[in-house]
């Protein structure tokens, strides 16, 4: 009787075992797969989003839902963007994130809404108030990875893919958090009155 | 004895991977070649206590055993431990202190000759040529040269992850570490160009990552860093004037630097006389025009995951600004 439950137990704690290998094996092969080179035509789509004409909102190009989204659900694309974001000097204007003589991406307000379209046109082809456009400054594709970085930190929710982490130290909420009440609750910074009334 | 040839061929494939010009034991500096005497002091000394040791093993199973009594045995016992534990700490203190002269004499002496800033990046060497004059300063990328016979100073710096400057046939092994400066001795004893490689993995392209250390006479290296310190040369013919045009207005201005031209770019390695180096994308392809287009037309299926994008360009782009980046030498 007792060998029979040894025997039960070794078994129980064999396959135990055998399945978290089996699982650990399939995480490691569910990770996700990092696109280091765009399909040129797909690449040439991105240029092709609609844009409403007021150049608020709009509807990215169909290829890029058929990818699955990957300038916002990628973690390499993510920090790509952030690695880009240092790199073109948006933080002369706009601080860490927080704003400077550019607007706040930390606030949670879009002067010129939160979808990727209005943020990608925003980068590309520069806005009124003293934005400078990145269009001749860097590929479609880098616009689309900053695009996705700067979304990320004024995300509403958290999201599963993060960028990697910073090396100095934070100044302020890092990018992966879940959304801080708080932060969106100070209001507009810098709207300019031909924007429409204070949201 | 069939196998004789087989055992032949990998040793001569092994040993020649020591001669050539990436090897620490074919040193051809001053630091390396003090490494190297270390490294072959280390390691006769353990070569004959490795023999001695056997020997005795040997002659451990193989004797009679001694019909003395037991306190003999007992005294003779401790008398070979406390030899050996004594051999020991003699030879153990032996290398160490070689190590320590070793390590002093490959430290960076007082005043150099020549100072360079070394800054590692994922995955290229940027090499600035600091001048207290400004207008002096130049740099290059993945190639530094050397006056023969003189003490080089190489301050070690990176931007983003660990690196390692290793260039085995004339200097030891130092890390780049983010946020400080290290120090090497570099320095070469016969002219020649030596090959080095990142040390320290540091990402997808960490194979993808060597340098070329050129080391010349003081003359020559002083007739180069005068054409380095130059602007950009003017395109002449039709094709790289055209080249110069579409690089400026393109994204590459954006990253590059030509110095003499409106392109400031600084993350990017500076392409001011991208021609005169030996190779492209750190020591990936030989600088041709033909690596030159490769290159520019699609960086990331030769070198997949660095930080050049793939910019789109017409096939006549593509031409132009080839030779544009040919002709600047
Ligand atoms: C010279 C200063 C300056 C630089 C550099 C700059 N920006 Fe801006 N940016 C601004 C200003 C000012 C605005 C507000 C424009 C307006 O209200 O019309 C703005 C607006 C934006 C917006 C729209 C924000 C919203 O609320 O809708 C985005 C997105 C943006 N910038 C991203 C970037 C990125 C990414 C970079 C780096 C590549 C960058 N900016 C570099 C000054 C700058
Ligand atoms: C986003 C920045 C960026 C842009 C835009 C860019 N490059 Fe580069 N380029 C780099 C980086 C980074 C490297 C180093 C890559 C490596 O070796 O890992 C590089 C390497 C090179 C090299 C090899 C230099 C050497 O000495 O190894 C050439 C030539 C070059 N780029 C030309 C161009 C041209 C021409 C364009 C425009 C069509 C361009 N680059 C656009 C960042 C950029
Ligand atoms: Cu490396």
């Amino acid at each position: 009787m007792v060998r029979g439950r040894t025997l039960a137990n070794r078994l129980l704690l064999t396959s135990a075992l055998l399945a978290l290998t089996v699982g650990c094996g399939f995480l490691g092969w569910m990770r996700q797969p990092r696109e280091l080179r765009t399909n040129p035509p797909v690449l040439a789509d991105l240029s092709r989003f609609r844009l409403m004409s007021n150049g608020i909102g709009g509807a990215p190009p169909e290829s890029y839902f058929a990818e699955a989204e990957p300038y916002e659900n990628d973690a390499y694309n993510l920090s790509q963007g952030k690695r880009l974001y240092t790199w073109f000097g948006c933080a002369a204007c706009h601080g860490d994130g927080r704003g400077a003589a550019g607007p706040s991406f930390l606030d949670g307000w879009w002067l010129y809404g939160p979808e990727m379209v209005s943020i990608v046109a925003s980068i590309r082809d520069g806005r009124p108030h003293g934005m400078p456009a990145f269009r001749d400054r860097m590929t479609i594709e880098q616009i689309w990875q900053l695009a996705g970085y700067v979304q990320t930190i004024g995300a509403y929710s958290a999201k599963v893919a993060a960028t990697g982490r910073n090396d100095g130290p934070q100044t302020r909420p890092s990018e992966n958090r879940a959304p801080a009440v708080m932060l969106f609750e100070e209001g507009p910074v810098g709207v300019n009155p031909d924007q429409g009334p204070s949201p | 004895m069939r196998m004789s040839p087989i055992i032949w061929m990998s040793t001569i494939a092994i040993i020649s991977g020591c001669t050539g010009n990436q090897s620490a034991i074919n040193p051809k500096g001053a630091p390396a070649i003090h490494i190297a005497h270390l490294m072959s002091g280390i390691v006769a000394v353990c070569t004959l206590v490795w023999l001695l040791v056997m020997v005795m093993l040997v002659w451990a199973l193989l004797r009679k055993r001694s019909d003395a009594g037991e306190q003999a045995r007992e005294r003779g016992l401790t008398t070979t431990v406390s030899a050996a534990v004594g051999a020991t700490a003699v030879i153990i203190a032996g290398m160490t202190i070689a190590s320590f002269y070793t390590t002093r004499d490959i430290g960076i002496p007082g005043e150099a000759a020549l100072t360079i800033t070394v800054r590692g990046q994922q995955w290229w060497w940027q090499v600035i040529y600091a001048d207290p004059d400004p207008a002096l300063t130049f740099q290059t990328a993945n190639e530094i040269h050397i006056p023969v016979g003189r003490d080089v100073h190489v301050q070690l710096e990176s931007t983003d992850v660990v690196h390692s400057f290793w260039v085995p046939s004339l200097a030891g092994k130092q890390d780049l570490v983010p946020g400080r400066t290290n120090s090497l001795l570099l320095r070469a004893e016969r002219p020649g160009i030596y090959r080095g490689q990142c040390a320290e993995f540091c990402g997808l392209q960490h194979t993808h990552m060597a340098m070329m250390v050129i080391a010349e006479d003081p003359e020559s290296f002083e007739r180069w860093a005068v054409a380095q310190r130059g602007n950009s040369v003017n395109p002449g013919k039709p094709d790289a004037v055209a080249g110069q045009v579409a690089f400026i207005a393109k994204p590459c201005a954006a990253c590059h630097t030509v110095r003499g031209t409106p392109a400031m770019g600084t993350t990017g390695p500076d392409l001011t006389h991208v021609g005169s180096r030996k190779t492209i994308a750190a020591g990936l392809l030989e600088t041709t025009r033909g690596s030159l287009a490769a290159w520019i037309a699609d960086p990331q299926t030769l070198k997949p995951g660095n930080n050049m994008p793939m910019v789109p360009l017409t096939s006549v782009e593509l031409k132009n600004i080839s030779a544009y980046m040919e002709s600047l030498k």
